[in-house]
């Protein structure tokens, strides 16, 4: 099981979205997908894409603009 | 993820402007859609369709306050300070993602576009009008931009 961080601090709509799903795509199952980011509202909307694709947010940590999302694929 | 596949509601945006700024809602909603796990198809005509040629990407206008192209020059500024992705990274995501593109047949006609003048690598079907309903019919989120 591996663990990818990706980093988007200083990108903004859709990028870290965008980044967060490409990366998911590519983990296996079981994989912990780790999003570091500074875009406010994607800190909300990471975490809505996950419960639309039906998967597990570990962990929400941070401040509104400076974020760090794990999610399990 | 793309176990999904099958179930997968579907967002449907027909580009028919070919303003920068049109061209950028129609991306980010088509990479905010594929992000959260809708197939999206981006059916290209008219002026949109015009995007599409090799090297056109960025060259639409500002829907408003263009100016001659300084409104554009000073819009392009504030996305660079900004940090805004550019119109060939969001197009790139787009397809990375498993984003469609559609080309109108009709509008390559009547502007006398040849397929080898667009970026053919992007687009997946040629087709009119009954390829968009097709697409559409069964989408829930239907967009003409």
């Amino acid at each position: 099981m591996a663990e990818i961080e990706i980093d988007t601090r200083g990108e903004t709509c859709p990028v870290p979205l965008v980044e967060c799903r490409k990366a998911l795509r590519k983990a296996a199952p079981g994989d912990e997908v780790i999003v570091l980011g500074t875009h406010p509202a994607s800190k909300k909307e990471i975490p809505m894409a996950c419960k639309a694709l039906g998967l597990e947010v570990v962990d929400v940590e941070g401040k509104d603009d400076e974020w760090k999302i794990k999610i399990r694929r | 993820m793309t176990d999904m596949a099958e179930t997968a509601d579907k967002a449907v945006i027909i580009v028919h402007s070919g303003d920068m700024d049109k061209l950028y809602s129609a991306l980010i909603v088509g990479n905010g859609a594929l992000a959260m796990g809708m197939d999206v198809s981006m059916y290209f005509t008219f002026w949109g369709l015009q995007r599409l040629k090799k090297g056109g990407l960025e060259k639409g206008p500002l829907s408003k306050m263009h100016m001659l192209g300084l409104g554009k020059w000073m819009i392009k500024k504030r996305m660079k300070a900004s940090n805004v992705a550019s119109l060939e990274k969001l197009m790139n995501d787009y397809k990375e993602l498993g984003g469609k593109i559609l080309a109108c047949e009709m509008t390559m006609e009547i502007m006398g576009v040849k397929a080898d003048e667009l970026r053919t690598e992007w687009i997946d079907e040629y087709g009119a009008v009954g390829t968009y309903v097709n697409e559409a019919r069964d989408a829930k989120i239907t967009l003409f931009i």
